[in-house]
């Protein structure tokens, strides 16, 4: 029976096995006869057997006992047997294996055969599993058949000397004199291993790119010869002359008249000539305008040159393929920056990719529409990017998200259209927002001041339709608590006023602190908005104080301080309740610690025993009448009942302006066990007729403080 | 090219060609990890795919998927075409090619990429020229049998 077929039984019975578990019991058979076979004496089956193996490797399952039989069959005079023997070494050896070195004098010996089949089986093994170590020994030989053998070997020697190149770059050397003297061949395979070796060559050596640009006029030449000849049977593909020599030697263009005027010059022409004569309706002509657009806009071509490369991939993203496309948004992507009013002609073009069925196209599309963001088109783009984010796939949401936030802030053309914006992301994607919107919003509105009531309409609109996107909740809540008061007044010049009563609007307010969707913080933000409204409204105090005083209980630690501190200010601070909760003003708002305050700290007196005493200064500013100091305990529980607070009176009213004089306000604290404590300190004054407050916390005291 | 993968509708194997050093344990992890990504596109997406720090170029011919791992400075389109002609090599050499061909045959599968293709880039740009070497190469192989069974290989 024939040794081939006997494989391709195998196979069969392989393939016929039911479960893993009885083909891994027919591989363990095969495998061990034909461990068997290797060890006998040569009977003209061994290379059937090492093809047998091989199928067994593929598979998954071990097969090293076979190196040494690669090794044995390459050495064979035999040519079936060599051919199966150098298969099985390249998919056996690789570099890393000792075995690999064996079989370099037989690749020595191989090289120099008198059949040019045995000499191709050589240098393929050598060009595609050769060590540094084989390449170094063998190089010479390589160089011998660059310059002396049929074009059949030399195509073959070209590309195995790319292999040695990579693996040695030094011995680049060797080979640039030879790999010269290839251009002037007629043979297709020939000049595109010579032209894919240069390119290797130039890529690596400075001084051999220099010596290369010399060649540029003959590249032109044969580059020529391929776009303007005739119908050549041998070499057409899809009516393009051999497009893969073609798009090597663009390539290699690039390289050579990178930063090169004069390199760049000489081939303008030909750029333009590709570009034109190309017919790009087939992948092969696409492929070659594709590489001539890289060339174009990587040398120093000329502006009509240029444009018209922009122009080709304009025609891409219109092209029913969709590669095409992708490949087209990836270059346009890279230009963006560099060509930008090129590229905007084509943004109806990219606007209409944001709704092609593949992720990728779309991504690209996305990435370049917010590239070309720009204060004329920022009405008509964010319309389409809005529309896009409604049915954008989940992974694009948050970049999607980012994208919109940073091209409205640069370019909104009036605040309201950048608050609606915000305000239209948050509710279609609000969970896919970075975590710095909600204070970027806040702020934004806070500078806004004619459209208070705008946004605090729309906000409460918001905010009874669905409570579920936390950002937006808590945007909302903190503008119903600074601006209730105008959703209370019921009437609104830009927008339908809502007529609603004090209850509603706390009743929204509760929904939110009740709801198992609201995150601690935002509770947070909802119960400082129930507070704040108690200064904003007349009916119905008792029931934010009862709202107040239930949430001092409440098992979150944040929520609880924040109720205490509340009670408290109805309690026993109840005449500093305006001035803390009063509109949040123009200036130096700083929600983080630190800001001017930061002097508290300063001048800190350090007495023996129990007492501290702290120092407020306020430089710079006038402190008016409504100077306060509102301080409280930040604590791990509860306010530490050992510890105790005595406020003494400001040692003036006034703070001049320009650091002329400072105020101090003396505050004991008792802290007679010794408890580790952290305070909350809130400064309340009036500062050239707006109220301020600022914050700041103290997480230590200095150790020998106590 | 770095390595190109040929692997059926359910992920099997069917022909890899490795033109990088890297460990077996190394191949069977990107191996497997590609052909899960490459499965899991749908039939609409696009034929390239950026997979760590490497292009993917992929086609789809009936039940074979032609995988194949570029550098960034490689261009994909002509990949594809790179691609197609292995395949019109294939179907040229076993006479309108199907799965089964290259399961059966796989060495010669092997040859014939090995005729086009060397370290990774074409050898030769002339379908003729590639087939017409394969030819001689076959009858080689023939004559140096030590049996006297004579096969066609050419359907």
């Amino acid at each position: 029976m024939s040794p081939s077929v006997r494989l391709q039984e195998m196979i069969r019975v392989i393939r016929g096995a039911r479960t893993q578990g009885e083909e891994r019991g027919v591989i363990q058979r095969e495998c061990a006869a034909i461990r068997a076979q290797f060890r006998q004496a040569d009977n003209g089956t061994r290379s059937h057997n090492l093809a047998k193996l091989l199928y067994v490797h593929m598979l998954g399952y071990p097969a090293h006992f076979g190196q040494m039989e690669c090794v044995r069959l390459i050495a064979s005079p035999r040519y079936n047997e060599k051919r199966v023997g150098y298969l099985g070494a390249m998919m056996l050896l690789d570099e890393k294996q000792d075995a690999s070195l064996l079989i370099t004098n037989s690749i020595k010996n191989d090289l120099s055969h008198s059949s040019q089949y045995v000499q191709s089986l050589a240098l393929c093994t050598l060009g595609c599993m050769g060590s540094a170590e084989m390449c170094r020994d063998l190089a010479p030989e390589i160089d011998r058949l660059l310059r002396a053998s049929n074009s059949y070997i030399k195509k073959k020697a070209a590309l195995c000397a790319v292999h040695i190149v990579r693996k040695v770059p030094e011995l680049g050397e060797l080979f640039t004199p030879a790999s010269r003297s290839l251009l002037s061949e007629k043979n297709h395979g020939v000049l595109h291993g010579a032209v894919v070796l240069i390119t290797e060559l130039c890529e690596r050596n400075p001084e051999t790119l220099e010596q290369f640009r010399k060649a540029v006029p003959e590249l032109v030449q044969i580059m020529k010869g391929l776009v303007m000849s005739g119908y050549s049977p041998e070499h057409n593909v899809a009516g393009i002359s051999d497009p893969f020599l073609q798009v090597r030697i663009l390539r290699l263009l690039r390289i050579l008249g990178r930063n090169n005027e004069t390199a760049s010059d000489a081939v303008n022409d030909l750029l333009a000539q590709v570009a034109t004569n190309t017919d790009s309706s087939k992948t092969a002509g696409s492929a070659v305008l594709y590489e001539t657009v890289l060339t174009v806009m990587d040398i120093k071509s000329e502006s009509g040159l240029r444009v018209l490369a922009v122009n080709i991939l304009g025609r891409f993203l219109l092209n029913n393929d969709r590669n095409i496309r992708y490949i087209s948004m990836t270059s346009l992507q890279k230009i963006v920056q560099t060509d930008h009013n090129a590229v905007q002609r084509h943004r109806g073009t990219i606007v209409d990719c944001l709704k092609d069925q593949d992720a990728s196209v779309k991504r690209r599309a996305l990435e370049l529409s917010l590239a070309l963001v720009s204060a004329v088109n920022i009405r008509s783009l964010m319309k389409e990017l809005l529309l896009f984010l409604s049915s954008c796939p989940p992974e694009l949401r948050a970049h999607t998200t980012s994208g919109i936030f940073n091209a409205a802030e640069r370019y909104a053309p009036s605040q309201r259209w950048h608050i609606d914006t915000i305000l239209h992301v948050l509710t279609t994607a609000g969970g896919d927002v970075r975590d710095e919107t909600v204070p970027n919003l806040i702020q934004l509105i806070t500078t806004a001041t004619e459209l208070h009531c705008y946004t605090v309409h729309k906000l409460y609109r918001a905010l009874i339709a669905d409570i579920s996107v936390q950002s937006l909740v808590q945007v909302a809540c903190w503008c119903i608590g600074e601006y209730g008061d105008l959703l209370l007044r019921g009437e609104c010049e830009e927008t339908e006023p809502v007529q609603v009563a004090e209850d509603d609007v706390l009743d929204a307010l509760e929904t939110v602190l009740q709801s198992h969707m609201s995150s601690p913080a935002t509770r947070g933000f909802a119960l400082t908005a129930t507070m704040k409204l108690s200064t904003r409204i007349t009916h119905n105090v008792d029931r934010i104080r009862s709202i107040v005083s239930i949430y001092g209980s409440c098992i979150d630690v944040e929520l609880q301080q924040r109720a205490v501190e509340y009670n408290a200010l109805f309690k026993k601070y109840d005449h500093m309740r305006y001035p803390a909760l009063s509109t949040t003003a123009l200036g130096p708002v700083s929600s983080t610690a630190g800001g001017d305050l930061l002097d508290l700290l300063g001048g800190l007196d350090v007495t023996p025993g129990e007492t501290r005493s702290y120092h407020v200064t306020r430089p710079g500013k006038t402190l008016g009448p409504n100077y306060r100091l509102f301080m409280t305990f930040v604590s791990h529980s509860h306010p530490p009942q050992s510890v105790q607070l005595q406020m003494k009176a400001p040692s003036g009213d006034v703070i001049p302006a320009h650091g002329l004089g400072q105020v101090t306000q003396t505050v004991l604290l008792n802290n007679p066990n010794k408890v580790s404590l952290k305070m909350r300190v809130r400064v309340c004054y009036t500062s050239q007729d707006f109220v301020c407050q600022d914050t700041v916390q103290i997480d230590s005291f200095p150790s020998p403080a106590w | 090219m770095q390595f190109m993968l040929l692997f059926s509708r359910q992920g099997k194997l069917r022909l890899q060609k490795w033109y990088v050093p890297l460990s077996d344990k190394e191949k069977k992890k990107i191996t497997r990890e590609l052909v899960q990504t490459v499965l899991a596109r749908k039939p609409k997406m696009c034929s390239f795919l950026e997979w760590r720090d490497l292009k993917v170029v992929y086609k789809r011919y009936a039940s074979l998927y032609f995988c194949c791992a570029i550098e960034n400075q490689d261009n994909e389109l002509i990949t594809l075409e790179i691609i197609h002609r292995y395949v019109e090599l294939l179907d040229k050499y076993f006479g309108s090619v199907c799965e089964l061909d290259i399961i059966f045959n796989f060495e010669k599968a092997y040859f014939i990429l090995d005729e086009f293709l060397l370290g990774g880039e074409a050898q030769d740009t002339s379908k003729k020229n590639v087939l017409k070497a394969i030819e001689q190469a076959d009858l080689l192989a023939e004559e140096n049998r030590p049996r006297q069974f004579f096969f066609s290989l050419l359907s």
